[in-house]
């Protein structure tokens, strides 16, 4: 005897194959294939002869316009952006994370809706923002950091706060502790680990972040660039790639580190 | 008899945390001071700040009808984005995963090259291709294939690393070719997180392509720039409002179908 198979489990994965080819027709539908310019492949070759050729003189010239200063700007927005943020974050995520089961709960609703607009909200936005209140440079840049990295940090550490065990926090109550030693003795002790594993990954988004904010004129190695490449200086564009490339991996494998550490 | 534990001069008065505080707050103190931060320039300026955000309490809702067309190129730009970073990854992730390539050597060469592709912010991505193929989606779409190129196959080569490896062992057994392997015992086992970082991917590229067009590659972010450009913050407001709503629906949607796949 064959086991009858219904419609649906017969034809479901050929329907959602369907499904997907059609969605990727009007994808492609609305791309103009013809957006190549002409000198493309011109470009290709400066900007791969420029790879091969960069501007080792640009690394150090000791004005403070040189690769290893910007760079170190860069490092220096993203780490004071990221630490105010972490500090700005907490009593958000206190106010977001939600504490009981079940039910709708009005004041973590409205929590995680301020911290999702505040996340999608274009950084880029912010930091144009920022310069209209304290003009061009990188203070500019560190206040976008910091406002923007709210809205994750905040989701991530409300995440924390939720998760952790709620045994310790029963004692305390129990045994005629308050609130506030709850606080202290419970909740802090429970979730600084988590806290700090978490600032360290978001300081590794704010790196990258922070280097294209230059784009806009908030300090940093982005200006430059974009000079770079809109000037069509290619060894220069490679050299200020190359430094960005050594300063995120640097960055990211001591972050990682650090992070292995705290587990 | 209970006895409380004794504990080491280092661990009674915290020593290592007080290190590490101090260390932290010297780099903060040296970030603060090499980036210009000062509380007082920020108080004074920050009615600026205010003014602007007044404006945006204002939208023109008149702009919304002009704000369709580029949305919709966004969703798109970000659909052919992911499938051509997807597919350029799955072959990149075999060659990255322990458990099918023994050989150190090419494994850590491809890893290499993955990490150094996970490195580029996505906006330098596009201003680069914006110079390279000229002003328009395709450069946004190929700065997005980029993109999630460096993040997928990263997620798929770890998803690789978790199979059981039983089926590979009894294809291998049973004389079937390397390609063979491959395609019957690893792909199989791999295919619904495959799809379900597809998705997750794709929820990314949408929050990334939203603000790509800022440089010229196409999408919602041209319109960011023009009104930024044009001091009309009541249409920045509708943009944002606009991205706004695009990321929560793809968000939930992807979440949805995710759900489904586990």
């Amino acid at each position: 005897m064959t086991i009858k198979k219904t419609f649906w489990q017969k034809y479901e994965a050929w329907i959602w194959a369907l499904v997907f080819v059609l969605i990727y027709i009007w994808a492609f539908s609305g791309i103009p294939a013809t957006g190549i310019q002409a000198v493309a492949g011109e470009v290709t070759k400066s900007i791969l002869n420029g790879m091969l050729h960069p501007d080792f003189s640009y690394v150090y010239t000791g004005d403070g316009e040189d690769l290893v200063s910007l760079l170190l700007q860069t490092l220096a927005i993203a780490f004071a952006g990221t630490l105010a943020s972490a500090i700005f974050s907490i009593p958000f995520a206190f106010w977001a994370a939600r504490m009981k089961k079940g039910g709708i709960h009005f004041t973590s609703s409205t929590g995680k809706l301020f911290l999702t607009i505040v996340r999608t909200f274009p950084e880029i936005v912010m930091a144009i923002m920022f310069i209209k209140a304290v003009g061009p440079g990188p203070f500019a840049g560190v206040l976008a950091v910091s406002f923007h990295s709210i809205g994750m940090l905040g989701k991530l550490f409300a995440e924390a706060v939720e998760e952790i065990d709620r045994r310790p926090a029963e004692a305390i109550i129990a045994a005629g502790g308050t609130h506030f030693d709850v606080l202290i003795h419970a909740t802090i002790p429970a979730v600084i680990p988590e806290f700090i594993s978490l600032t360290l990954y978001r300081f590794e988004i704010a790196v990258r972040s922070a280097s294209i904010l230059g784009l806009v004129g908030a300090g940093g190695i982005g200006a430059p660039l974009i000079f770079a490449i809109g000037t069509r200086w290619w060894p220069r564009v490679a050299i200020i790639l190359l430094g960005i490339i050594v300063m995120v991996t640097v960055i990211d494998f001591l972050s990682g580190y650090l992070r292995k550490k705290l587990v | 008899m209970n006895t409380i534990p004794k504990k080491s001069f280092a661990q009674k008065w915290h020593v290592k945390a007080i290190v590490w505080t101090v260390i932290v707050l010297a780099l903060f103190i040296a970030s603060c001071s090499v980036t210009g931060v000062d509380v007082g320039v920020f108080l004074t300026g920050f009615n600026q700040f205010m003014q602007i955000f007044y404006e945006m309490l204002k939208p023109d809702w008149s702009y919304v009808p002009f704000t369709v067309q580029p949305i919709i190129q966004t969703i798109q730009m970000a659909l052919i984005g992911t499938l051509i970073g997807s597919i350029v990854a799955v072959p990149f992730s075999v060659l990255a995963a322990r458990n099918i390539v023994t050989n150190p050597a090419i494994r850590g060469i491809i890893r290499f090259i993955l990490n150094l592709v996970r490195t580029l912010p996505d906006l330098m991505l596009a201003a680069i291709f914006v110079a390279v193929v000229g002003i328009g989606p395709m450069a946004g779409v190929l700065t997005l294939a980029i993109f999630s190129f460096g993040m997928i196959s990263k997620l798929f080569y770890e998803a690789i690393e978790t199979i059981d490896m039983g089926p590979i062992e009894a294809l291998t057994a049973a004389g079937a070719t390397k390609t063979q392997v491959v395609w019957f015992a690893v792909l199989p086992q791999v295919y619904n997180h495959f799809l379900s970082y597809f998705l997750y991917t794709f929820e990314i590229n949408v929050r990334a392509s939203t603000i790509l067009g800022y440089l010229g590659a196409g999408g919602i972010g041209e319109l960011l720039q023009r009104s930024l450009g044009q001091f009309r913050y009541d249409r920045t407001a509708i943009v944002v409002i606009g991205t706004f709503i695009v990321v929560v629906v793809v968000d939930t949607l992807s979440n949805q179908l995710r759900e489904r796949l586990q």
